[in-house]
């Protein structure tokens, strides 16, 4: 590698580097340490969110045995579920854990550009926890409004957590927002700013281009929920009438009058729809980078695929009232909404087709990841095709607020990114921990995750069909819905119940590796990106030892004819390409 | 990190677009700061966009009558009653404060300490002045009978509005006020002789935009 003294180097950072134990694991400012700790405290949140859905999954699976969930906490339980799994699950796992961790990596950096304002933004997550968390704890618990927050029902007595416990899920989002912007400025401006030499944007990684898009995305769409949240906390302190109409509870009126609901719903959905995509576009850039490695081949199509994030990004802010065709709108808004909703179909179905492409004629290893990352392109497959469904208004006003729409999305935005999220853990488990961990229990892991998803998620399309509606606590005798609905629905149970419970396969796996697995090579899949050519494995503070690498190509030179390896490492200058064996050329101090 | 940006020539139009985002290490020349300021500022105006928006939505919804806003806002010196004076003489000093930072940067770069610190500390008591009329402003109102909940004048939703559009951006400046005086004192200190002056720009950027976002709550709250 070409010798580039530091001095020559522009903005290059003054480290804070660590003085105590303290410093290095607790207050620390380091972008993988931070990384961690997001990432674990989502999945403790995460655990939090799945155990709350086996609850209520037992209670609709064997409404008669168990007596454990009364109405009140269903709802409480499905609301919490939601809130949980798609803010401060997947968005912090996503962007806190996997942005952090992988940004400076994969861009050749240091350290995000503001380490201290990034250290501010995990702890400032902490608070937002620790307040949600805290709604269990008070009295009436915490609100069930759904995760949507719909008022006027989140402040009519009759919703459980109409007091504080809403007023406590409102504050949570606010300082999450708050989080997330010092974590998204920091990504955004390194990504824009802090690259390596030779590391053009278009050379980045897609896991990158993903998680680019999704943190401006969230720049842009969180506002909107946190000023519907301000707003709604008004209304519930101080008795304004931003959402609230005049409104009667058991047959009094409410000091409220004159506000707009549909407005509340505008407000959610402005943030609630780019959401799926900030949750969904760093699944798509991480799924991308795995599947290349395991099949040994370029990403098909990355100049198509970055422009597909963008598109996708961009798309994402004009369809939210898709979510709101049964709300009373405008027909004409619902003609428009359609169609942007539909074409978005066409950048998705674009990075789908790429993919599959990517796996062609491939050299595939099916290793773990790769199991997740085809697995995934499964459920998106099915999720993303009930998405055309539901983004028609005459198909979507039947089977609007059914089990069809359960099925849809938590395949596309639920089943699929998880299913990225292991691959990617998996994938990049080695270089995270220094460890191999164990292929097949990873493999067990597997298959009773992606089959029990289906057994989970297909009989619900059925559901939808039958027209049995989504949230509520029991079906009991409703003429329509057939008597066998309640046998499907006992078997979801059971399936949810299995797959729950095999997530503590994976725990097993990666904490029993940290002791028992295999030292790892600093780059056992043999990948072209730049976070597995780090002088060591784990990466330490600083990453790149004394001078920062030079980038001379993209992520994705595998199986090329005439090189040396089946690969060529990104900061493998063009003269090294055709004798250079890898061991020798680029690595460092590995063991 | 001064001395890079400026070497770093780039050229104008769509060509130098191009040759900027095409390029490695950064995609603007700018320090990581600034560029953080803007993203932030963006980020800012989806914020007072999505207020702004809200309420012209509730004044819509709203079932009473709007209540008349050059009336409430109007202050009697000794003769009759002036619409909306008070808060032109707001709008007169935020705006003033903004020619005031300007001057402060422009002196910033020049690296006269002195000057600049006077004129962010003039700024930064502009800030404080606007912020010192709000407060008056509230307080008539309040006297009044305007509250979040209900007015003698009409809608309810005018008062809330009023509290939370007003009271954020007065937020806004309170903080603006703290971060200038902040800088200030480093300016006078000379922390900023060898990184680079931008910071005294970057907090001008700030201020700016919240006199901009002003100008459109003057504009759709107070005489629209």
């Amino acid at each position: 590698m070409a010798y580039v003294p530091l001095a020559d180097q522009d903005q290059d950072m003054e480290m804070h580097h660590p003085h105590s134990w303290v410093e290095k694991y607790v207050w620390s400012q380091d972008h993988k340490v931070i990384a961690i700790q997001y990432g674990g405290l989502a999945v403790l949140t995460g655990i939090v969110g799945l155990v709350l859905s086996l609850l209520f999954r037992m209670q609709l699976g064997f409404p008669e045995s168990v007596n454990f969930v009364d109405p009140n906490f269903y709802y409480q339980a499905v609301t919490m579920h939601g809130m949980i799994m798609v803010v401060y699950f997947l968005t912090a796992l996503f962007l806190g854990g996997f942005g952090n961790y992988m940004v400076p990596l994969m861009l050749g950096a240091r350290d995000m550009v503001f380490p201290f304002l990034n250290m501010m933004s995990v702890w400032t997550f902490l608070i937002s926890v620790i307040i949600l968390m805290a709604s269990f704890f008070v009295g009436g618990g915490p609100t069930g409004a759904g995760w949507t927050l719909y008022p006027p029902q989140t402040a009519m007595a009759g919703t459980p957590g109409h007091d504080a416990g809403i007023i406590l899920m409102l504050v949570s989002l606010i300082v999450f927002v708050v989080a997330f912007t010092m974590g998204g400025l920091n990504y955004v401006v390194t990504i824009l700013q802090y690259r390596c030499r030779g590391m053009t944007l278009m050379r980045m990684p897609l896991t990158i281009w993903g998680i680019f898009v999704a943190t401006v995305l969230g720049l842009f769409a969180f506002p909107a929920l946190l000023v519907a949240c301000i707003m709604m906390l008004f209304d519930a302190l101080l008795g304004t009438s931003f959402f609230m109409p005049a409104v009667l509870e058991a047959g009094t009126p409410l000091d409220f009058e004159g506000g707009s609901p549909i407005l509340f719903q505008h407000l959610f959905w402005f943030f609630g729809h780019p959401e799926v995509y900030i949750v969904a576009l760093p699944a798509f850039g991480l799924v991308s980078d795995v599947l290349s490695v395991h099949a040994r081949k370029n990403i098909f199509g990355y100049r198509m695929m970055v422009w597909a994030i963008i598109a996708i990004g961009g798309l994402s802010f004009i369809v939210w009232a898709h979510h709101m065709y049964v709300s009373g709108m405008n027909p004409y808004f619902g003609f428009f909404f359609a169609t942007t909703t539909l074409i978005i179909a066409v950048p998705t179905a674009l990075k789908v087709y790429n993919w599959l492409l990517t796996l062609w004629e491939g050299d595939i290893r099916l290793n773990a990841p790769m199991y997740f990352a085809i697995g995934f392109i499964f459920t998106f497959i099915h999720g993303g095709l009930t998405g055309l469904f539901l983004g028609n208004v005459v198909i979507d006003l039947p089977l609007s607020d059914t089990y069809f729409v359960v099925a849809h999305f938590h395949l596309v935005m639920g089943v699929s990114p998880i299913l990225v999220l292991y691959a990617a853990l998996y994938h990049w488990y080695p270089k995270i921990s220094g460890r191999m961990y164990n292929e097949t229990l990873a493999k067990v892991h597997f298959w009773l995750t992606f089959l029990g998803a289906y057994a989970i998620y297909l009989p619900m399309h059925y559901l939808g069909f039958l027209g049995v509606p989504r949230r509520y606590y029991a079906l009991g005798n409703t003429d329509f819905i057939p008597l066998s609905a309640q046998d499907l629905n006992s078997s979801i149970t059971i399936a949810a119940l299995i797959v729950g419970a095999s997530q503590i396969l994976f725990f097993i796996n990666i904490i029993g590796s940290l002791k028992w697995g295999k030292k790892a090579d600093s780059n056992p899949w043999g990948a072209a990106s730049l976070e597995w050519q780090t002088p060591d494995t784990p990466p330490v503070h600083g990453n790149w030892g004394e001078n920062l690498p030079t980038v001379y190509r993209w992520a994705y030179d595998y199986s090329v004819p005439g090189a040396a390896e089946d690969f060529i490492p990104q900061n493998m200058p063009e003269s090294d390409v055709t004798t250079a064996q890898y061991a020798k050329s680029s690595q460092g101090n590995d063991e | 990190m001064s001395e890079a940006t400026t070497q770093a020539v780039s050229q104008d139009g769509m060509t130098g677009m191009v040759d900027d985002w095409s390029a490695d290490r950064q995609a603007y020349h700018v320090p990581w700061g600034k560029a953080m300021m803007w993203i932030f500022l963006v980020s800012d105006t989806f914020i007072f966009s999505c207020f702004l928006i809200g309420y012209l939505n509730v004044r819509v919804t709203t079932t009473d009558p709007w209540p008349p806003q050059s009336e409430i806002f109007a202050l009697s010196f000794g003769g009759d009653p002036i619409p909306l004076i008070l808060i032109a003489i707001m709008t007169f000093v935020l705006i003033t404060s903004s020619g005031t930072m300007a001057l402060a940067v422009n002196f910033g770069y020049q690296k006269d300490k002195a000057k600049t610190f006077l004129l962010i500390c003039i700024t930064a008591a502009f800030g404080a002045t606007f912020v010192g009329m709000q407060a008056f402003e509230w307080s008539k109102l309040i006297a009044e009978g305007v509250r979040p909940w209900g007015n003698p004048f009409g809608a309810p939703q005018f008062g809330s509005v009023f509290f939370m559009v007003t009271g954020f951006h007065g937020l806004h400046v309170t903080g603006g006020v703290i971060y200038l005086l902040w800088v200030a004192l480093r300016v006078k200190r000379g922390y900023y002789d060898n990184k680079g002056y931008e910071i005294v720009e970057i907090a001008g950027l700030y201020w700016h935009f919240v006199d901009l976002v002003w100008v459109f709550i003057f504009a759709f709250f107070y005489l629209l």
